[in-house]
């Protein structure tokens, strides 16, 4: 993915970045999206922490947090959006922490990914399912 | 040689198998002789600490009947709290027939409780706690919520009898869920009169998610520290009206659990309990995953075990509802570890221990100015009326029914909510008692169109919150009720296949996706709900009626248990 001049500059800040992937540029399957920021790397397990609520309390604003220490660059999917995308974010040398906290919005329960390039190359996942319900029935 | 006692017993055991009204009054007083309330108190004095748990009183000032679930199903099949009837007696050991049989169990279950007499009452659980107090001076009192909340009083007073009679008994922390459907603002109007915190580590603001209220309280007791972590119920804005409260976020956040047990570990307690209101399973889960817990006090699922569930090191203990049970849970604490525990649910029944006289006297003072209102009979029920269980309770076909009635739908659907009390056959019907199994801040009875899509939805998606195999997807309440509506459940299938053979009851007619059909409900957690409140309704219907005789109803199949 090419930065545009604004999040070069961003970029160049060092703290963190956050690049919205506009929805019709990027209309792809998770797949798709997970070979383009991954690569050749075959993602793995561990060292990276997704934590998001097991039942939206909002399903228009759902607060997800993802931790990978030692990052470049953490791409977040929903994957059961009509744009799956939600957003990359990438971390300078000089980040204190790599971790991005954020809001999105989940059209039905489904599974929110978090994918974490490393700086040698490897890739972490982690995902989480997100259950988007009408609720009303608590005793 | 057979003793008067054993005679007693056996003949009150005789008569609830066989259900003999006519048992009556002497069977009452033959429960009175064999009991105690040396008996239901006695507990060999054990280790240096003493917790007493109270939880989901639902605003029962006065004893009570509630007949606990015939189906209860969850995520592992044979395991407690999903064990009913005989499957419970013979995992506990308990006689059928027997005091705790009655209290425990669903089976035989009118025949016993006129043996056995109503169960709770406040003024009653009062003398239980002073005299556990005498005996244990450091002892600590904890409410796990759903307190404020389930009575008509409690209702007129927006949760204030509740407070004062909380506040009379002692209480030293509590945790939350129904209270808060009196409103942000009414809740903070009350924490901030309360002698004692209103703990929820879980509670954040839902604008900047940072914590919004105190999250634990350490107490010292016997020379030893104690840390009480309080867990509101995780799913406040998703089961109940967000709006009513919508500054405020929950959910279970494990993470955070883990942060602040390792919080007051690292401020050098020796005891960490945790005052929960997610639920048995949520509860097992998390105490499988958050490290440090001695104690978990759990509540919500109104599940009353008469053993602690051992999970690792952790103890879950689990102590009922509606005042039917107090849990006395004596520990051994040395050199910042839990060594031993000692448990004891103590059922409150109600003609066996002496109401204590000051408490009495406070909740008599509290209903006094709506004594008139409370006790007005409305009409007489022939049929048993009760509601916990996984699918419709009597009191909910009841309801179904006057809602059918009075709003002119072809649909009912009334909230699978685990309170409400029981009524037996023969009783009269209160106002009271329809306030009972109603009481809510968001009672109105609306009436609309929906189409078969959306009542499969609606269907699919209560199940789930119920059924699905992962504690921390469940919320803990019953499958929503449903009347003139017929359906089949799998509950062994996930969502959106759970649901089949969808059909009007009364025709048989298929529910066609496409077409729409008028339903009508309560409880909605919509703003701007309109409607006649459900009291009133089922109140107008009970009128026309006189006296409520129930068919059994065979229009939910449940496989897949």
């Amino acid at each position: 993915m090419e930065l545009s001049r604004r999040d070069a500059l961003l970029f160049g800040l060092g703290g963190l970045a956050a690049i919205v992937l506009p929805g019709a540029a990027l209309a792809a399957k998770v797949d798709e999206l997970t070979a383009a920021f991954a690569g050749s790397a075959a993602p793995s397990d561990g060292g990276i922490t997704l934590t998001a609520p097991e039942i939206a309390e909002n399903g228009n604003t759902v607060p997800i947090e993802v931790d990978a220490p030692g990052a470049v660059a953490i791409m977040l999917l929903a994957a059961g959006n009509p744009e799956p995308a939600v957003a990359t974010f990438k971390f300078g040398a000089a980040a204190g922490s790599q971790r991005a906290a954020t809001r999105i919005r989940l059209a039905k329960t489904q599974d929110v990914i978090a994918l974490a390039k490393m700086a040698d190359g490897s890739v972490r996942k982690a995902q989480a399912t997100v259950k988007v319900t009408i609720g009303g029935c608590g005793g | 040689m057979i003793t008067r006692r054993e005679f007693l017993q056996a003949s009150m055991a005789l008569a609830a198998i066989t259900g003999t009204d006519a048992f009556g009054s002497w069977s009452r007083l033959a429960a009175q002789q064999t009991l105690t309330q040396d008996d239901l108190l006695r507990f060999d004095d054990f280790g240096n600490v003493t917790l007493i748990h109270v939880t989901d009183i639902h605003a029962q000032l006065k004893p009570i009947w509630f007949r606990e679930p015939e189906i209860n199903i969850g995520e592992a099949k044979g395991v407690v709290p999903h064990l009913t009837g005989t499957d419970f007696l013979s995992k506990f050991g308990i006689a059928k027939g027997s005091a705790d049989a009655y209290a425990l169990t669903y089976d035989d279950y009118v025949a016993l409780a006129r043996s056995y007499g109503r169960m709770g009452g406040m003024d009653r659980v009062a003398t239980v706690v002073k005299s556990i107090r005498a005996a244990r001076p450091d002892s600590l009192l904890l409410d796990g919520g759903d307190t404020w909340h389930g009575s008509m009083t409690s209702f007129l007073t927006k949760g204030q009898d509740m407070v004062n009679v909380m506040n009379a008994l002692g209480v030293e922390a509590m945790t939350s869920h129904w209270e808060w459907t009196y409103g942000t603002d009414r809740v903070k109007e009350i924490v901030e009169t309360l002698p004692f915190p209103f703990l929820g580590a879980n509670i954040f603001d839902a604008e900047w998610d940072e914590p919004a209220f105190e999250p634990y309280k350490i107490f010292e007791r016997g020379g030893v520290k104690i840390a009480v972590i309080g867990q509101a119920f995780p799913y406040m804005p998703i089961a109940n009206p967000k709006w009513m409260f919508p500054e405020y976020s929950f959910g279970i956040r494990e993470e955070r659990m883990q942060e602040v047990v390792d919080e007051v570990r690292a401020a050098g307690v020796d005891l960490v309990v945790c005052l929960s209101h997610n639920g048995f399973d949520v509860d097992r889960k998390m105490a499988s995953r958050v490290k440090g817990i001695d104690v978990v006090l759990t509540g919500h699922t109104h599940d009353a075990v008469p053993e602690p569930v051992l999970i690792g090191e952790t103890i879950l203990i689990a102590s009922g509802s509606n005042g039917k049970f107090v849990s006395r849970i004596d520990l051994d604490v040395r050199d910042g570890r839990m060594m031993g525990y000692r448990h004891k649910l103590i059922p409150i029944f109600s003609d066996v221990i002496k109401p204590d006289a000051d408490m009495a006297a406070l909740i008599d003072k509290e209903r006094e100015p709506f004594k008139a209102q409370l006790e007005e009979k409305i009409g007489t029920t022939d049929s048993l009326l009760y509601r916990r269980g996984n699918f419709n309770g009597t009191w909910d076909d009841l309801i179904c029914d006057a809602i059918r009635s009075e709003r002119d739908a072809q649909i009912a659907m009334s909230p699978g909510v685990r309170w409400g009390t029981t009524l037996l056959p023969g009783d009269a019907i209160t106002r009271e008692d329809i306030h009972n199994v109603t009481s809510m801040t968001y009672g109105a009875c609306y009436r609309t169109e929906m189409s078969g899509e959306t009542i499969k939805t609606i269907l699919e998606d209560v199940a789930d919150n119920i059924f699905n195999p992962d504690p921390y997807y469940q919320q803990g309440g019953d499958m929503v009720r449903v009347g003139g509506l017929a359906y089949a459940i799998d509950v062994s299938k996930p969502i959106g296949e759970r649901i089949s053979s969808i059909a009007l009851a009364d025709s048989g007619e298929a529910i066609e996706a496409g077409k729409t059909y008028t339903v009508a409900g309560w409880a909605s957690v919509n703003e701007g709900t309109e409607g006649p409140q459900i009291w009133d309704v089922i109140e107008t219907h009970v009128r026309k009626i006189g006296t409520v005789q129930l068919k059994p109803n065979t229009s939910v199949t449940v496989t897949g248990i």
